[in-house]
């Protein structure tokens, strides 16, 4: 019965949401909305399950004194603080009724002054790991790596003004060959038909596995090996 | 003498009242029209209810002012005015640009009857319209607009389910090699050889994302070999139902594998629903706890190349599956393994080796058939068209466009 429940519920609401596609009609018709609605309110009650995870999971590793502990530390702390913050609306200008983001609230004095210049940071640590990534893929070890370094050399060029001075001196029959033009040639026709090649086998893909879920053929989700 | 005194005063009024009425009237040009002259009006308006919809919208069609792109041209869009049958004050609804010959007011009330004009402006002034028919809008039960795409669909769906039938009745079907599944079981032995735990990933997207539902299948499958070979997996998520979710599937991956003593909550943990906290938490980890193997399963975005980066830094193998195409180049060049899109739906009926599961896989290439015809057929008669012009051509080319488009 434990798994039973779970592949009936995921049976009527798969069909549901399907049928609610060609029915526009009332009740089908805000089907999709509903259910995503449903899903945020059930999403909600579940934030506290991983809240108190978390304060379980760090208040363990302190009391027991675990490696790293002191990371634990700021952790509850920030999590504790940030939610006193936002829950009881401290220092904000329009009082326990205001906008949990009001300029002045100590909850968006956290979130400006800390958590956004944090966010940023690790966002920025992209751009080094873009170069070493780039450095691996870019060795032309195959003819496929060749290719992609070629590619991808023109693409560098024509996406700066350097790619533009190199070859602006081109006749207009070699258009085609000024860095640039080659450069949003190979993003728009290349590029793309491999991207749409990638999200066609994407949709079959959800296709299939959708009705695997439907039909109750897939059970993985539910621990199951569907026998 | 006060008679004359009224007489003339009375004259004086009169006087100065022609007098201001013929300054305060706008000059008149030499040929009497006025110097701003208005764009004529749009003409045959037709209104009805937006066909295949949920309701609330009403479809405004009209012929273009004589004076749009041509005559004066002076009209620069059309504005739409409504109001409630039988009431003389007109609202407006919306603003088309020039040439635009049609609009849906999507703020009716159903079964409420309402009627509409059409005003042709220059920006300034403006040529209203004959009032249109009355009109109301209601819920259809059939969206038309949709044929094709469920004749499409029923086809890939009718294949998936006969290829399902097909392989419960016996039959042989063949499926090609996925080499990033079939390197999951080295994967998990190299992290027990090693002594180190395995990091599973199942993206940063909550359970509605069908990414995460393929990538927690996939977990079940990995969560069993694990529980066999005795290690620890380690899962930071960063949705409070994909914990939950987790949880349950890999408990019951340890009770298949007869362990389900070794079972622990703790393998499965939230950290944060933001994305780089969750990002810099789980780089922290990867740096502290150097797992031997870590699995990217689900969608990701600019998180999935620092990942796999700082994986590959400490020496993991990695075994990637998304279907973000953007993100996927970033899993190729840092992962040693990367399933592609549509692999990763396939690999949890592929790991499972069951017929019924495999068949849907068969099933996908009636799909892929269909859309490698449709785009031999759709390059063909669009060239012909362009070379040609013939109105055959033209004919399959506007059908094939109704085809694939659904909106």
């Amino acid at each position: 019965m434990k798994r039973q429940i779970p592949l009936i519920i995921t049976a009527i609401v798969g069909t549901v949401l399907v049928v609610s596609v060609f029915i526009p009609h009332d009740p089908f018709g805000r089907l999709g909305e509903n259910f995503s609605v449903y899903f945020d309110i059930i999403a909600v009650f579940a934030f506290i399950l991983g809240g108190g995870n978390l304060i379980r999971i760090h208040g363990n590793r302190i009391y027991r004194k675990s490696k790293n502990w002191q990371f634990s530390i700021v952790t509850i702390v920030g999590f504790i603080v940030t939610l006193i913050a936002g829950a009881f609306k401290i220092g904000n200008p329009g009082g326990i009724q205001g906008d949990v983001a009001a300029p002045g609230s100590l909850f968006t004095l956290i979130y400006d002054n800390i958590f956004t210049p944090l966010q940023a940071t690790m966002f920025s640590i992209l751009a080094f790991f873009v170069a070493s990534a780039s450095y691996r893929a870019f060795r032309a070890k195959s003819r496929e790596a060749t290719i992609l370094l070629i590619a991808a050399f023109i693409i560098l060029l024509g996406r700066t003004p350097i790619g533009d001075y190199i070859t602006f001196w081109l006749p207009g029959w070699l258009n085609f060959f000024h860095i640039p033009i080659l450069a949003n040639w190979i993003m728009a026709i290349p590029n793309l038909a491999g991207q749409r090649a990638i999200m066609i086998g994407i949709s079959l893909g959800v296709v299939s596995m959708s009705l695997r879920l439907i039909l109750g053929i897939e059970r993985g989700y539910i621990g199951s090996e569907g026998k | 003498m006060l008679r004359l005194f009224s007489v003339i005063l009375i004259f004086l009024l009169i006087t100065g009242f022609v007098f201001c009425q013929e300054i305060t009237h706008p000059p008149e040009t030499e040929s009497g029209m006025p110097p701003y002259p208005k764009p004529a009006a749009p003409t045959n308006i037709s209104v009805k209810d937006n066909p295949s919809d949920g309701g609330g919208k009403i479809l405004i069609t009209w012929e273009l002012s004589p004076d749009d792109g041509a005559g004066k041209n002076n009209v620069v869009g059309y504005e739409i005015l409504r109001a409630l049958e039988g009431d003389t004050v007109f609202t407006p609804v919306g603003l088309v640009s020039v040439g635009v010959n049609r609009y849906i007011d999507t703020g009716t009330d159903d079964h409420v009857t309402y009627i509409y004009k059409v005003v042709a402006t220059d920006g300034i002034t403006g040529s209203a319209s004959d009032i249109s028919l009355p009109v109301h809008s209601y819920q259809q039960w059939i969206n038309f607009n949709l044929g094709f795409l469920f004749i499409i669909g029923a086809l890939i769906c009718g294949a998936v389910i006969y290829f399902i039938y097909q392989a419960k009745g016996g039959r042989k079907l063949f499926i090609r090699k996925i080499a990033g599944l079939e390197a999951i079981d080295d994967a998990v032995g190299r992290a027990t050889e090693m002594g180190r735990p395995v990091l599973f990933i199942p993206g940063i997207r909550d359970m509605d994302d069908v990414q995460t539902i393929a990538g927690i299948t996939i977990l079940g499958r990995v969560a069993r070999t694990i529980a066999e070979y005795d290690i620890k997996i380690n899962m930071p998520v960063s949705r409070s139902i994909v914990m939950t979710t987790a949880r349950e599937t890999i408990k019951e991956a340890y009770a298949s594998a007869g362990r389900i003593d070794e079972y622990s909550d703790d393998f499965v943990y939230y950290l944060t629903d933001e994305q780089f906290g969750y990002v810099a938490a789980v780089d922290g980890i990867m740096v502290r706890d150097r797992p031997a193997t870590c699995f990217y399963m689900g969608s990701f975005f600019a998180e999935s190349l620092i990942f796999a980066e700082t994986g590959n830094s400490i020496g993991a193998i990695q075994i990637a599956g998304t279907a973000m195409p953007a993100q996927l180049p970033f899993f190729f060049v840092a992962c040693d393994y990367t399933l592609i899109g549509e692999e990763l739906f396939a690999a949890s009926a592929y790991l499972s080796g069951e017929p019924k599961q495999l068949g849907s896989l068969k099933g996908q290439d009636v799909g892929k058939f269909i859309a490698m015809a449709a785009i031999c057929i759709g390059v063909f008669v669009a060239t012909m068209y362009s070379l040609t012009g013939v109105g055959f051509f033209e004919v399959i080319h506007d059908l094939m466009i109704r085809m694939f488009t659904f909106n």
